[in-house]
């Protein structure tokens, strides 16, 4: 005989996540007045179609405003609708780090976008009292997190995580399916949404005319497997559970194993050295530094991963704390190179009356492999490494001062490249076209010039330039260049690009924006735009 | 005297040593494509025309070629410390001072040469110091191919010393710098060879006449360890770089373009 525990899976839905974290995201704002209802107020998205209602608060409900609407018909039914952004990233987040928090009611636990958790609570519940007690708990908590009410959960207690599910969303509350009972049997009266089906699996169920999960099961049994060959041929094509209601009901009662990806905490790599005696001075911070970047290198070598971020705080005896932040190009734990970039950034550093702790934490860790350690005098014959160059200049001159130009699709010759960091993979891009000409380098600000022509449209005759003229010897052009209607207002003018040589050989690229008489302003002014090489 | 500045042809010369001194010194003259190469070059250029960057990166890239065929070769021989591949994908920093950002712009990715383009690092300095100091840190940089330095005027912080510093890292790392100066005066440096560049007048295209050729300049190496003086015209054509002697001088080499192969 077995002696193992029947399994036991508690799924937690919180019914308002979305309303419940807007609400205390404005209580931090600014004290509201803890009495004052809800005013009636929906969440929305933009889509392509215009805003759409992501969740919509007790008075929003009330007042007509349901999910999935669109704005502009909640609007005509409740015109004092109050809107507010939605922030499924965020919620998403949130239920995350509500996800490890759960782990208090049972060793795992998984997450069940958008708004649910499930807990693997097997074997577990009598150190709260009981299923029952501990149901109670959870929603108390619950309630009880962030204040303002916390959050609206509705949990249940089942054998498998597609019975707990739909007991949660569509059940009595606190209810406990126990493992002797048979699922089907008391699962019979919740709708079929309950089995948790895509919204086109269930329109196609509605007009089938089954409505309850006891329908469905219902018609297995009536004809001794016809009725779920009937159902299997159905779906025949829907291999995703959420889209064949047959797996889901295998799932729900338990002949169909249905794993649970758990969330596992990783807490960032931390070292600290708190000080016997607080420091004022900057060497004895430098040896601390040169301790902890040391020991940071250990920790991170043994997890096998390298520090793309890391924070140093150091704790001041009257209790300021002074944070640097550092980033890093590519994924290190060089102690030496931790150190010096950390020099730079300790100059401005007030000890006050002393630091106690330094703290350093690699907030943001890749995987790194073991290397061949970089022995000193190595590095001093074969110079530093591209990463650790790049790391250097950035901290020196700042983020923006080092990039690298990547290819942008736009005709705009100033758009047509944009500027990111140095060893950020390159964008996937169109090849570029080839058969005009592009000068070397282009000026920030395209620069006004004074231009003689023969005609309005014509060649370029005469320009000045920086107090200089030049005489065009040679042109090429002109080369148009619409403006991007989709993006630029409609009286954008034209561009029309000449490529041009003066008496001295100085090779140009230049343009006049505008033709004459197109409607869009007055003579078209001719700037300079290029430096050919 | 340098023994590098003797001629290093290892036939015996059979001339007579009038000839011999024309051949010594023709042996010596600078062309595109020689096999070793100054790391720390210095490049005058006017501060309104592009033809400063445009002749750095021109040697940059002849410098490059040469760099690459060799370690072809090396790869035949079986004794090849770095394969091709390698070397054509390591990064060309530029770094420009604010000053030179503002007279000359930019580098602008498409009108880059197509080796390039998806190499480049581009620093945006704000002071002379800030430049000193990016060029150091990538003429250091083992993973790159060269370094392009852009400074306008005469800043005090490049004063010999500086440029000592630069030339000495530049060898010791074996990372070629081309240190393009815009509206300066040929001040005190220790650069190995200094360039003075204007644009020249194009060739006519094969097609359209009146429209401006490839890119040619107008170069004159006042300052050379291991050359004597002169002035070409040079140009890019294809793959390689031809220098043309300027008319006027009364040199023998007409054509010393690069690459008799």
């Amino acid at each position: 005989m077995s002696t193992d525990p029947p399994r036991r899976i508690m799924a937690i839905w919180l019914a308002r996540l979305a309303i419940d974290r807007w609400r205390q995201s404005r209580r931090a704002a600014g004290p509201a007045p803890e009495a004052e209802p809800d005013p009636p107020l929906a969440l929305i998205t933009e889509t392509a179609h215009g805003p759409r209602i992501d969740a919509a608060t007790d008075a929003g409900l009330a007042a007509g405003a349901r999910p999935g609407m669109m704005l502009a018909d909640a609007r005509t039914l409740c015109p004092h609708l109050q809107v507010a952004p939605s922030d499924p990233a965020g919620d998403l987040a949130f239920l995350e780090r509500l996800a490890l928090w759960a782990q208090r009611w049972g060793p795992w636990s998984a997450l069940d976008a958008p708004d649910g958790l499930l807990v693997d609570v097997t074997a577990v519940a009598h150190l709260f009292g009981g299923e029952r007690a501990l149901l109670a708990d959870v929603e108390e908590r619950c309630a009880g997190l962030g204040g303002m009410g916390g959050l609206i959960a509705r949990a249940a207690i089942a054998p498998t995580a597609g019975a707990a599910w739909a007991l949660a969303h569509h059940g009595p509350p606190r209810a406990i399916l126990a493992p002797e009972d048979d699922p089907l049997q008391r699962l019979s009266d919740l709708p079929v949404a309950a089995l948790r089906l895509d919204a086109d699996v269930l329109l196609v169920l509605r007009r089938l005319g089954i409505k309850r999960l006891g329908q469905l099961a219902g018609i297995e049994e009536e004809s001794e497997g016809a009725g779920r060959d009937a159902i299997h041929r159905r779906f025949r094509n829907r291999r995703s559970p959420a889209a064949n209601p047959l797996i889901r009901l295998d799932q729900l009662v338990g002949r169909v194993p249905e794993p649970l990806l758990p969330v596992v905490a990783t807490p960032p790599a931390l070292v600290q050295r708190r000080l016997l005696e607080p420091i004022r001075h900057r060497d004895p911070l430098d040896i601390v530094m040169r301790d902890l970047a040391q020991d940071m290198m250990r920790e991170l070598e043994g997890r096998g991963e390298g520090a793309r971020r890391l924070e140093l705080g150091l704790w001041r005896v009257d209790g300021e704390v002074v944070v640097r932040r550092l980033e890093f190009a590519a994924a290190t734990r060089d102690p030496a190179h931790i150190c010096r970039l950390f020099a730079a950034r300790l100059d401005d550093v007030d000890a006050g009356f002393g630091i106690e702790m330094v703290r350093l934490r690699a907030s943001w860790a890749e995987p790194l492999g073991l290397g061949q350690a970089d022995l000193d005098e190595a590095a001093e014959e074969h110079g530093t490494s591209l990463a650790a160059c790049l790391d250097r200049l950035s901290v020196r001159l700042g983020e923006q001062a080092v990039r690298r130009p990547v290819p942008f699709a736009s005709h705009i010759p100033e758009r047509a490249q944009r500027w990111q960091p140095p060893l950020a993979p390159e964008p996937p891009a169109q090849e570029e076209l080839t058969f005009h000409a592009r000068p070397l380098k282009l000026l920030d600000r395209p620069e006004k010039i004074a231009v003689l022509y023969a005609t309005p449209d014509g060649y370029p005759v005469q320009f000045r330039w920086r107090g200089k003229v030049h005489e065009v010897v040679r042109v090429e052009g002109p080369e148009r260049i619409a403006p991007e209607w989709w993006r630029e207002k409609g009286t954008t003018r034209l561009r029309d690009y000449y490529r041009i040589e003066d008496g001295a050989g100085r090779r140009y690229w230049i343009y006049r924006l505008g033709l004459h008489g197109d409607g869009r302003g007055g003579l078209p002014d001719w700037f300079l735009q290029g430096l050919c090489g | 005297m340098d023994p590098s500045t003797f001629p290093t042809t290892g036939e015996p010369p059979a001339l007579a040593p009038d000839a011999l001194v024309g051949a010594a010194v023709s042996a010596r003259r600078w062309r595109p494509g020689l096999k070793s190469h100054p790391l720390h070059s210095e490049i005058f250029a006017p501060g309104g025309e592009g033809s400063g960057g445009a002749l750095a990166l021109a040697l940059a890239l002849d410098m490059l070629r040469v760099e690459a065929e060799a370690a072809e070769e090396e790869a035949r021989s079986g004794r090849s410390p770095k394969s091709r591949e390698v070397l054509e994908q390591r990064s060309v920093l530029w770094v420009q001072d604010r000053a030179a950002l503002r007279l000359t712009g930019r580098p602008y990715r498409p009108g880059l040469p197509p080796m390039l383009r998806r190499r480049l690092i581009h620093v945006a300095a704000e002071t002379p110091e800030d430049t000193l100091f990016a060029l150091e840190e990538g003429v250091r940089c083992r993973d790159l191919a060269c370094v392009i330095g852009e400074i306008a005027g005469n800043p005090k912080a490049l004063d010999f010393t500086a440029s000592r510093r630069l030339t000495l890292t530049a060898e010791r790392h074996n990372v070629p710098l081309f240190l393009v100066r815009l509206d300066a005066a040929p001040d005190l440096s220790s650069a190995r060879m200094r360039w003075r560049v204007q644009a020249a007048a194009s060739p006519p295209p094969l097609w359209n006449a009146a429209a401006p050729g490839p890119e040619s300049w107008q170069a004159e190496l006042f300052r050379a360890r291991a050359h004597p003086p002169g002035t070409w015209t040079l140009r890019e054509e294809g793959d390689t770089l031809h220098a043309l002697a300027a008319s006027g001088e009364g040199k023998v080499a007409a054509d010393t373009h690069i690459r008799s192969a």
